[in-house]
C-alpha cells in the first residue's frame, strides 16, 4: 500500500503496463493528470485536435502490436476522441483512451464541459470505466489493459472524474486481475479441428480467406504454412492484407468491392472455404446470399458472436487464430503429404496469368495512381510501412501498393476513416522509428487531419504524406459517375488548398510533382531527408477505381 | 438463410450488481436491433450479483445471436437459456380497474379471487388488483378486465427460475 494521489496512480499504473508514450491534449478537467505527467518517463505527443490523438495511438497499436494511449479532457475533449475510439473498435485495435470529467458532485449537473463520454462510447468500446474514488484506479488500469489488448482487441474509456484525479488514497497495485465475466476462449475445440481437418483433407479446390484477425494474431506464418500444405490460394480481406504475403504463388491479393479480379471470381470456384480472422463484412463479400452458396465453410475466430453471424457456418471453430492455425495444421500434416503443384494450384495459376492484365490502365498519363503506387511500392523497401487515407487513394492502395509483411499496411477498414491515414503514420513512426512511414493520401482525407502536420514537424516525427489529389473527393464522385448519371453533387474541391505552401506553413517541406520522374525525386528526397514531407501529385480528376463490385451486388457482377 | 420458426424464448442471466449493467445491455439490444419484450432485473442471493430476465420472441439464429452478444459484454457472467419445461416463470401485474357499480365491484371480486389475484386498493369508482402469474394467465384475467373498463396498467415482466 502506497499513498498517493489518483493522478500519481494513473501515470504509475501507465508505467507498470510499460507504456512508454501518450498521445493527447489537455484541458481543464485532466489537468492534475497532466501536471504529474510533466515529471514522469512518459513521453508525451501533443497533437492538434483528439481526434488524430486517437487514431495515433491506434497506428501504434497496430504496427508494434502493444496498446495505444490517447488523453483528452472532458466535453469537446472526449467527445472529439469518439471518431477514432469508433475506428479503433471496428478495426479491433487496442487503445486506451483516458478522459478527463467534472467532479464527482457535478456530475449529471451540466456542468461546463460535461459530457456523458461513458454513455456516448458504450457502443464503440469494448468497455469503459468511470473509477468513483482514487483507490480504484491502479485497479481500473489493470483491467483496461487486459480487456483492450486480450482476445478480440478493442478500445477501452478511463473516464476520471477531476476530484478523483486529486484525491489521495491507499493504493495497491494488482500485479495479476480476474475479471470474472471476461475469459476469451484461446483454445479451439479439438473435436472442431479434427473436422476441419476432415472437410479440407477431403476438399479439391481449398480456399483461404484471411482476415484482420491472422494480423492481430501474429499469425501469417501458420497461414503460410497450412496454404502451402494444402496449396490453397489465399484472399485477403482488405484488413488482412500484409497477413499473407502478396508476391507468394498462392496469393491472389484482396477480396470484395475493389478486391483483385483474381481473388473474386476464383473464390466462388471453392468448394472448401476456410475463413480465418474475418467477420464476413459486406464490402468482403457482396451480397451475401451469392457469396460461395455451395462451398463448405469453416471459420476461426477468437469472438463467437462473429462465427455464423454473416453468414451460416459448417464447422465454426472458436479460438485464438494464431494458436488454432498451429493446431490445425499438425492434424492436417498427419493426412497429408506437402505437395508442389496439384490440378486446383494450376487451375489457380491459370487465372491468375488470365485475369493479371485485364484491369486496362490510362496508358496515355505518366501520373496515373496505379502507376504511382506502383513506383512508390519499388522504392519503399519492405519494411517500410504504409498507411491510408479512406476513399479512391485507399482502394488503390489496395489493388496496387502490394505488401509483403504484416503490420506494414495499416488503414481504416470498417469505419472509413476519412482522416485516419496522416495521424496514424504518425502513431506507427513512434512505434517504428526504424522505418519509413508513408500515408497514401487523397486531397479531401488529407484536409481533414492535415493539422497533424504541426504534431509530426514539432515532436520531430516525420512521415511522407503522398497525395493522389484529383481535386475531387473521388469516390463519392466515382459512384456519381457509375450510379447517379454523372450528376456531381458536392465532390468538387478545386485546387484547394496550395499543398506546398501548406506543408511549408506547418515547417514541412512540400513538393509538387509533374511527372513520375520527379514524383521519383520527391520520394528519395523524403527517404534521405528525415523531415516530413507533402507530396502533391495532380491525377486525372475522373480516373475510376476499377475493378469495383457496386454496393449490393454479388461477387459475379464485378465490374473493370 | 431460410427462415426458421419464431418461439418465445426466456433469456436468465447472472450479472454484475452495479450502476450501468441494465444501460450496457439493453443498449447492445437498440445497437444490433434485438427486438426484446421485456427485461427485469432484480437482486440476488449474493449482494454483488443480480439477476436479468429477457424474454424474445424469435428464431433459433436471432436467440443464439443475442446469448453471444450478451456473452460479450463483460458484466454478464453467466446466461442460460431456460426451458420452459422446467422452469417457474412469473410475472406480476397492477391493475387499475373502472368500478362503474356495486355489481362490476362484487364481479371484480369474484374473478380476482379465481385468478387467485388480491386487491389492493380500493375507491371511489376505481379498484386496483394485483395478478402474480404467467404471462398467459394476466393476459386472460386482462381479456376479462377490459369489460369493466381498463385505466391503467403496470406490468413488471417475466422473471424466472429453474426447478429443483
Amino acid at each position: 500500500m502506497v499513498k498517493m494521489s489518483g493522478s500519481h496512480a494513473l501515470i504509475e499504473a501507465l508505467y507498470k503496463e510499460k507504456v512508454d508514450v501518450i498521445f493527447g491534449l489537455p484541458g481543464g478537467a485532466i489537468m492534475p493528470v497532466y501536471d504529474v505527467l510533466r515529471d514522469s518517463k512518459i513521453r508525451h505527443i501533443l497533437v492538434r485536435h483528439e481526434q488524430s490523438a486517437a487514431h495515433m495511438a491506434e497506428g501504434y497499436a497496430r504496427a508494434s502490436g502493444k496498446v495505444g494511449v490517447c488523453m483528452a479532457t472532458s466535453g469537446p475533449g472526449a467527445t472529439n476522441l469518439v471518431t477514432g475510439i469508433a475506428n479503433a473498435y471496428m478495426d479491433s485495435s487496442p487503445i486506451i483512451a483516458i478522459t478527463g470529467q467534472v467532479p464527482r458532485a457535478m456530475i449529471g449537473k451540466d456542468a461546463f464541459q460535461e459530457t456523458d463520454i461513458i454513455g456516448i462510447t458504450t457502443p464503440i468500446t469494448k468497455y469503459n470505466f468511470q473509477p468513483r474514488h482514487a483507490s480504484e484506479i491502479p485497479e481500473t488500469v489493470k483491467m483496461a489493459f487486459q480487456i483492450a489488448s486480450t482476445g478480440r482487441p478493442g478500445p477501452v474509456v478511463i473516464d476520471l472524474p477531476k476530484d478523483v484525479q486529486t484525491e489521495v488514497a491507499d493504493m495497491d497495485f494488482p500485479e495479476k486481475i480476474e475479471i470474472r465475466g471476461y475469459k476469451p476462449n484461446i483454445s479451439p475445440h479439438p473435436l472442431q479441428i479434427e473436422k476441419a481437418t476432415e472437410l479440407l483433407t477431403k476438399a479439391e479446390r481449398p480456399f483461404i480467406l484471411a482476415g484482420g484477425g491472422v494480423i492481430i494474431s501474429n499469425a501469417s506464418q501458420n497461414l503460410q504454412a497450412i496454404s502451402e500444405l494444402l496449396l490453397a490460394p489465399v484472399a485477403t480481406t482488405f484488413m488482412g492484407k500484409g497477413s499473407f504475403p502478396e508476391n507468394h504463388p498462392l496469393s491472389l491479393g484482396v477480396i470484395g468491392m475493389h478486391g483483385t479480379l483474381e481473388a473474386n471470381k476464383s473464390i466462388l470456384e471453392a468448394d472448401v472455404l476456410l475463413a480465418v480472422g474475418t467477420r464476413f463484412s459486406d464490402r468482403s463479400t457482396g451480397k451475401i446470399d451469392e457469396f460461395c452458396p455451395d462451398a463448405k465453410i469453416i471459420q476461426i475466430d477468437i469472438d463467437p458472436s462473429e462465427v455464423g453471424k454473416n453468414r451460416a457456418i459448417d464447422v465454426p471453430i472458436v479460438g485464438d487464430v494464431g494458436k488454432t492455425l498451429i493446431e490445425l495444421h499438425n492434424s492436417l500434416s498427419k493426412r497429408l503429404e506437402k505437395k508442389e503443384s496439384s490440378l486446383w494450384s494450376k487451375r489457380i495459376q491459370q487465372i491468375k496469368d488470365e485475369l493479371r492484365d485485364k484491369v486496362k490502365i490510362n496508358q496515355e498519363k505518366d501520373l496515373v495512381p496505379q502507376k504511382v503506387l506502383k513506383e512508390l511500392r519499388e522504392m519503399l523497401p519492405i519494411d517500410a510501412i504504409v498507411t491510408t487515407e479512406v476513399g479512391q487513394n485507399q482502394m488503390w492502395a489496395s489493388l496496387y501498393f502490394k505488401v509483403y509483411k504484416p503490420r506494414t499496411f495499416i488503414s481504416s477498414g470498417g469505419l472509413g476513416t476519412m482522416g485516419f491515414g496522416f495521424p496514424a503514420a504518425i502513431g506507427v513512426k513512434v512505434a517504428r522509428p526504424d522505418v519509413p512511414v508513408f500515408d497514401i493520401a487523397g486531397d479531401g482525407s488529407f484536409t481533414m487531419t492535415a493539422n497533424s502536420l504541426a504534431t509530426s514537424v514539432s515532436e520531430n516525427i516525420p512521415v511522407t504524406v503522398v497525395i493522389l489529389n484529383n481535386s475531387m473527393l473521388g469516390m463519392v464522385a466515382q459512384w456519381q459517375r457509375l450510379f447517379y448519371n454523372r450528376r456531381y453533387s458536392a465532390v468538387e474541391l478545386g485546387e484547394c488548398p496550395d499543398f506546398v505552401k501548406l506543408a511549408e506553413a506547418f515547417g514541412a517541406q512540400g513538393f509538387r510533382v509533374d511527372s513520375i520522374d520527379e514524383f521519383k525525386k520527391a520520394v528519395k528526397q523524403a527517404l534521405e531527408s528525415h523531415v516530413t514531407t507533402v507530396i502533391d501529385v495532380p491525377i486525372p480528376p475522373e480516373e475510376n477505381v476499377f475493378p469495383m463490385i457496386p454496393a449490393g451486388k454479388g461477387l459475379r457482377e464485378i465490374i473493370y | 438463410m431460410e427462415k426458421k420458426e419464431e418461439k418465445n424464448y426466456i433469456i436468465s442471466t447472472i450479472v454484475e450488481n452495479k450502476p450501468g449493467v441494465l444501460y450496457r445491455a439493453s443498449n447492445m439490444f437498440r445497437k444490433r436491433a434485438f427486438n426484446i419484450d421485456s427485461i427485469s432485473v432484480g437482486p440476488t442471493e449474493r449482494k454483488d450479483l443480480a439477476r436479468m430476465t429477457i424474454t424474445i420472441n424469435g428464431d433459433e439464429p436471432i436467440v443464439e445471436q443475442l446469448v453471444k452478444q450478451l456473452g460479450k459484454l463483460i458484466d454478464v457472467i453467466k446466461i442460460s437459456v431456460l426451458n420452459p419445461q422446467n422452469t417457474v416463470i412469473r410475472e406480476l401485474a397492477l391493475i387499475k380497474l373502472h368500478v362503474a357499480d356495486a355489481k362490476a365491484r362484487s364481479d371484480i371480486i369474484n374473478f380476482v379471487n379465481i385468478f387467485r389475484g388480491r386487491i389492493v386498493d380500493v375507491s371511489i369508482g376505481s379498484m386496483m388488483v394485483e395478478i402474480t402469474g404467467t404471462p398467459d394467465k394476466i393476459d386472460a384475467f386482462l381479456t376479462l378486465a377490459t369489460t369493466f373498463g381498463i385505466k391503467e396498467i403496470a406490468r413488471t415482466g417475466i422473471t424466472a427460475l429453474v426447478r429443483g
